[in-house]
C-alpha cells in the first residue's frame, strides 16, 4: 500500500466542511490525498471520480470491482476508470468497509422505494447534477458511485441490504489520486434508509500535496 | 405529520424500511415464480418478429417496443451475455444495476424479477429465464481484463458496447454498467466473487419483455470471471417476439409494493 507518513491535518493545503445534505467538488492534482471524516458516525458519502484532462474517462464500478475480484472497497482498493486505468487508490481507513454497489438515491428510486411522498426529498443525484454542471457535465455522465461508510453486504444468495453504517464518529478514509481528477461529493441527505443513521450530519474533507522526497 | 418531532419520523421511517426489508428478502422471493424448464416455453412462430445468430465476440443492437419481448438463448450452454440499455426517446435514461438491486432487494435475477432504468421505470421484465444465474455487479469483459486472462486482448464486451454505442451517435459517457446473463456470479462472505460453472446448461435461455420503449445492445463475449478461453465461446440466438400482454396479475407487476410503483410510474408515460 504506501510507507508514506500519515499526515498532519495541520500540513493539509484544504479542510472544509461539508455541511449535511450538500455536494462538493474540487479538482486533485496527481499525488494529492484527499481525506472524509466522518465527523458524526454513520454518515454516507457519495463519490465520483473524472479524470481532469478528458472527463468521459470516469470512475467505474464494474472494473473497480473486477480488478479486486470482490464487491467492497476498503483499504488497498485501486479505483478504476472505464479505460482501465487506476484513477486513485485507498490509502487509509479507519472504517473498514464502503460500498460501489448500491448507486447514489435518487428522487424518481426513492418514490419507487418508499412511496410517491419521498420523490419531493432531497437526493443524491440533485447534488451530482448541481456539482457536475460547474463542469459542463450532466446527468448523463453520473455513473455508478462510490458511497464511502456505506454499509451494503451482498450474501451469497444475492440478497443486498443498506444496513446501519458501521463508520463511528471521527472514522476517515483516505484517497490518493493516480491522476488530475475532479472529485465529486454528494453528502448524502437520504432519511428513508440506514445509510445515514436516519439523521444527515456534516463531513469534514481535508487535502495533502504528496510528501516531499 | 405536524408536530411530529425529528425523532417520532426518524423512528417512523426505520420502521417503514424494516418492514419494506422483511417483506423484500422473505414474502417477495418466497412467491417468485419458479424457473422456466428447459424446453417449457415455446415461442408460437407467427409472434417471431425476427431472429439473429450472433457469433462469439460479437455484439448487436435490438429496438424493441413496449411489449415486445427479445429472448436470448446460449444454446450450446458456453456464453454469457452482457446487455445495456437505453430509452429509445431520451438515452441518458439508461439500465441501471444499482437501482435494479436496490428496489428489489437483491442482486440475483431470476424469473419474475425486473431491470429497472435510473428514471424509476421498468424497462424490461424476466417473463421466462431456465437459469436464475445472471450477473448484476461485475461486469463484462474489457480490453484489460482480456489481457490479464488470455495474455492478448481478444474482442471484448466493453469495445463491443463502444462499437455499438457509436453507431447510435452516443459514445463513451453513455455506456453503463452492464447486466450480464448466464454468468453464474455470487458473492461470498468475505465479498470476494465466485464462478458457479455447474449452473450453465446447453439450451438456457430468458425472455426480456420490453416495458417501455428500448435500443438494446447485448454483446456475446465470455466473463470476465469465467475460466474458458475465447475459442471456448459459442453463438448466441436473439429472437424478437410479441410477448402475451401482460395480465393483471402478471407475476413481473406483483411481485412488491415497490414493483408495483415502478409499473404505475412507467405506465404514466403511455397513459
Amino acid at each position: 500500500m504506501s510507507n508514506q507518513s500519515i499526515p498532519e491535518p495541520a500540513d493539509a493545503v484544504y479542510s472544509h466542511e461539508v455541511p449535511a445534505e450538500r455536494p462538493w467538488s474540487r479538482l486533485l492534482k496527481r499525488g494529492q490525498t484527499l481525506r472524509i471524516v466522518d465527523i458524526e458516525g454513520q454518515q454516507a458519502v457519495d463519490a465520483l471520480l473524472y479524470c481532469a484532462e478528458d472527463p468521459a474517462e470516469r470512475y467505474s464500478a464494474q472494473d473497480t470491482m473486477r480488478v479486486q475480484g470482490s464487491a467492497y472497497v476498503e483499504l488497498g482498493t485501486r479505483l478504476v476508470s472505464n479505460k482501465g486505468r487506476i484513477m486513485a487508490r485507498i490509502t487509509a481507513d479507519t472504517c473498514g468497509r464502503h460500498d460501489t454497489s448500491a448507486g447514489c438515491c435518487s428522487c424518481e428510486s426513492n418514490a419507487v422505494r418508499f412511496g410517491e411522498s419521498t420523490k419531493y426529498q432531497h437526493a443524491c443525484r440533485e447534488n451530482f447534477i448541481l456539482e457536475l454542471s460547474r463542469y459542463g457535465l450532466a446527468k448523463r455522465d453520473i455513473v455508478a458511485n462510490l458511497n464511502f461508510f456505506m454499509n451494503v453486504p451482498i450474501d451469497p444468495s444475492g440478497n443486498f441490504t443498506v444496513v446501519d453504517g458501521i463508520s463511528a464518529g471521527g472514522n476517515h478514509v483516505d484517497v490518493t489520486v493516480d491522476m488530475d481528477v475532479i472529485f465529486v461529493i454528494s453528502n448524502c441527505p437520504q432519511v428513508n434508509n440506514p445509510c445515514n443513521g436516519f439523521n444527515p450530519t456534516p463531513v469534514r474533507v481535508l487535502v495533502w500535496d504528496p510528501p516531499t522526497a | 405529520m405536524v408536530g411530529r418531532t425529528k425523532a417520532e419520523i426518524s423512528a417512523a421511517n426505520r420502521r417503514r424500511y424494516e418492514e419494506l426489508r422483511l417483506a423484500g428478502q422473505d414474502a417477495t422471493p418466497k412467491a417468485l415464480p419458479a424457473a422456466t424448464a428447459l424446453d417449457g416455453a415455446p415461442i408460437a412462430p407467427q409472434a417471431v418478429i425476427s431472429r439473429e445468430e450472433v457469433p462469439p465476440g460479437w455484439y448487436d443492437t435490438v429496438r424493441l417496443r413496449r411489449g415486445e419481448a427479445l429472448r436470448i438463448i446460449d444454446p450450446l450452454g458456453v456464453s454469457s451475455v452482457s446487455l445495456i440499455g437505453w430509452c429509445e426517446y431520451d438515452p441518458s435514461e439508461r439500465i441501471n444495476c444499482a437501482d435494479t438491486a436496490k428496489v428489489q432487494w437483491s442482486a440475483a435475477l431470476s424469473k419474475g424479477r425486473v431491470i429497472l432504468s435510473d428514471m424509476g421505470r421498468v424497462f424490461l421484465s424476466l417473463i421466462e429465464d431456465t437459469s436464475g444465474a445472471h450477473d448484476l455487479l461485475m461486469g463484462g469483459s474489457t480490453p484489460a481484463s482480456a489481457l490479464a486472462a488470455y495474455g492478448e486482448v481478444s474482442r471484448n464486451t466493453h469495445e463491443n458496447f463502444l462499437a455499438a454505442a457509436s453507431k447510435l451517435g452516443l459514445g463513451l459517457r453513455d455506456i453503463p454498467p452492464c447486466v450480464s446473463f448466464f454468468a453464474p456470479v455470487s458473492v461470498d462472505a468475505a465479498g470476494r466473487f465466485v464462478w458457479n460453472a455447474a449452473r450453465k446448461r446447453p439450451g438456457d435461455l430468458v425472455d426480456l419483455r420490453a416495458e417501455t420503449d428500448l435500443v438494446l445492445v447485448l454483446s456475446n463475449c465470455l466473463h470476465p470471471l469465467d475460466p474458458a478461453r475465447p475459442a471456448a465461446g459459442g453463438p448466441i440466438t436473439l429472437v424478437r417476439h410479441r410477448a402475451p400482454p401482460a395480465a393483471a396479475d402478471d407475476p413481473c407487476r406483483t411481485t412488491s409494493p415497490e414493483i408495483v410503483r415502478a409499473f404505475q410510474f412507467t405506465d404514466r408515460l403511455y397513459a
